[in-house]
């Protein structure tokens, strides 16, 4: 195992994070805070409590999880597209070390960061609505998994994209939306019945739904299935990964 | 001498279709340095970019130290150190923090005494502090060099390593590629500056459509190859080459003032000695004579002429 070589990679990553700490921070927080301004006070207080939850409350695992994986994704897709783009990848693939070493440092650090922004968004919530955690453990095991699984997934986006439009296209035309329409501000079961089915065909459902069991034990679908369809996607993406590094897709000509 | 790095029959197509290198077989003897010459898209990056696991190789195998660079890559990585052609640096880092980084990404712990001596050996010392994008083209050069050596390489790949470098900066380069020979290093370099590998190497590969054409010792190939030219001043101009001297197919120069012989310098008898002789009896007045041989540039066109 190269250690040295994950502990540089994780380290170079933070230390790009460290530099535009401001711009990393100021974004998620403004606008998470905006969405408690719009949604938690002046719309929600004229909104009926869900599952016995205020509507300001019930939307933090929501729109902590709209941040989560927009930010993993940004992250992880940017800190290898931008060597790839350079031209400085040559020296990780010139390098004696493995997939899943460059991965962990990549990865890690990406997830890390967003993980640090999600816990950043739950305390500013904690100044706009009143919050109460259920199950802290599985809230933390569902943060950190889903960091994990999409700044994975961000990492595949940036070893795919092969020009800086491509690195937005699937963030924002496909995860952006997934989110909205995967509960982060209702429950599924407030919508007509055949959009319900629909939904229940959105990956982010199952995200969603065992992050908010976490702290309110409601949820859509069941914690096991949510689990089961994270650890799925995790699954999904490592392979996809190892793919592309024993093919060199994109790395190698 | 013993064989650090041994290529064989290694080959590569791209995608598009286009074949890069064509089983090509070489040694790379340890403590060597070789010069690999070729034009524009002869395949030297290529293979360079192969031996280093940039490139996957269509087929063929190379190994580095008797390990092979596909199932053994942790150790033959460890070995290997590649300056890239381009100047392939990030912006905001510091030269400092840039070495570390490439120490560390080869495995090597963190070792602040040896990245001091490195930057001190390429001139970098006072600016270990600067950010990357604030360095001049040259100065890229060396931390490219420096980044190459910072994990103790026991093969530095040089590709095109003087390409826009100025005059200065590339004897630096020279001295510092000589040192290292000192110690060990085993140096492969591609270059266009045929003069520098002439002055630099001790081999020297000659590659042209992806095919190795030779790899000779330096010497060898000038002299095996090398054509010379003895140059005759006569005293006075004369109007035509005497009858007498046809076998040697002359030529006489504008102002009649000069007769050039071309002759191969391998050939025991090169007629030197008849045609001075045949000279004087002719009548014509001997002032100066001297000779001159090709130049490794030379060969190399004829080689990449021949052969399209």
């Amino acid at each position: 195992m190269n250690i040295y070589a994950i502990r540089v990679i994780y380290k170079y990553e933070m230390l790009r994070f460290r530099n535009t700490l401001m711009q990393s921070f100021a974004s998620p927080v403004i606008s998470t805070a905006l969405y408690f301004v719009v949604f938690g006070s002046a719309i929600g207080s004229r909104m009926q409590e869900i599952d016995g939850v205020s509507y300001g409350t019930f939307i933090v695992p929501g729109l902590m999880m709209l941040t989560l994986l927009t930010q993993s994704i940004a992250n992880a897709s940017f800190a290898i597209f931008f060597p790839k783009f350079t031209g400085t990848i040559y020296e990780v693939m010139s390098a004696p070390i493995s997939f899943f070493e460059i991965l962990t440092g990549y990865v890690g650090a990406a997830a890390t960061k967003s993980m640090i922004i999600g816990l950043v968004i739950l305390a500013t919530a904690g100044f706009f609505v009143p919050l109460n955690i259920a199950h802290p453990v599985w809230m933390m095991g569902f943060l950190i998994l889903t960091c994990v699984s999409f700044s994975l997934f961000g990492f595949i986006i940036g070893l795919w994209a092969t020009n800086f439009e491509k690195l937005q296209l699937i963030p924002m035309l496909v995860i952006t939306p997934l989110v909205f329409l995967g509960g982060s501000f209702y429950t599924i079961d407030m919508l007509p019945p055949a959009w319900q089915t629909v939904t229940l065909f959105n990956p982010v459902v199952y995200l969603i739904s065992g992050f908010r069991w976490s702290f309110f034990e409601v949820s859509d679908v069941s914690v096991g299935l949510s689990l089961f369809m994270i650890l799925t996607f995790l699954t999904a993406c490592l392979i996809v990964v190892w793919w592309m590094f024993k093919t060199g897709y994109r790395l190698k000509k | 001498m013993q064989a650090i790095v041994s290529i064989s029959n290694l080959s590569k197509t791209y995608a598009s279709g286009f074949q890069a290198l064509k089983e090509v077989s070489l040694d790379i003897q340890q403590g060597e340095i070789l010069a690999l010459l070729g034009p524009n898209g002869a395949g030297k990056t290529t293979l360079i970019s192969a031996i280093c696991g940039l490139v996957n190789p269509s087929s063929g195998s190379v190994s580095v130290a008797g390990h092979d660079i596909v199932t053994d890559y942790r150790v033959t990585r460890s070995l290997i150190g590649l300056v890239p052609q381009e100047l392939t640096l990030g912006s905001f880092d510091t030269v400092w923090e840039t070495l570390n980084f490439s120490r560390g990404l080869f495995g090597k712990k963190p070792n602040p005494a040896l990245i001091e001596h490195v930057l001190r050996e390429l001139s970098l010392w006072d600016k270990k502090d600067s950010e990357l994008m604030t360095l001049s083209g040259g100065m890229k050069r060396r931390v490219l060099i420096g980044k190459a050596l910072v994990h103790e390489p026991r093969v530095l790949f040089l590709d095109e390593p003087t390409a826009g470098v100025d005059v200065e900066l590339r004897k630096d380069m020279w001295e510092l590629v000589r040192r290292l020979r000192e110690s060990d290093v085993t140096i492969v370099l591609t270059t266009h500056y045929i003069e520098e590998a002439e002055e630099i190497a001790d081999r020297v590969g000659v590659i042209n459509n992806g095919e190795l054409l030779l790899v000779e010792d330096k010497q060898a190939l000038m002299h095996k190859l090398g054509k010379k030219q003895l140059l005759v001043e006569l005293k006075e101009s004369a109007s035509h080459i005497p009858d007498v001297l046809a076998e040697w197919a002359l030529e006489l120069s504008a102002d009649g003032k000069q007769l050039t012989y071309t002759y191969d310098s391998s050939n025991p008898h090169t007629g030197i000695a008849s045609l001075l002789r045949t000279i004087s009896d002719a009548g014509l007045l001997l002032k100066d004579i001297q000779t001159s041989q090709s130049s490794l540039e030379d060969i190399f066109v004829n080689l990449v002429m021949e052969k399209p």
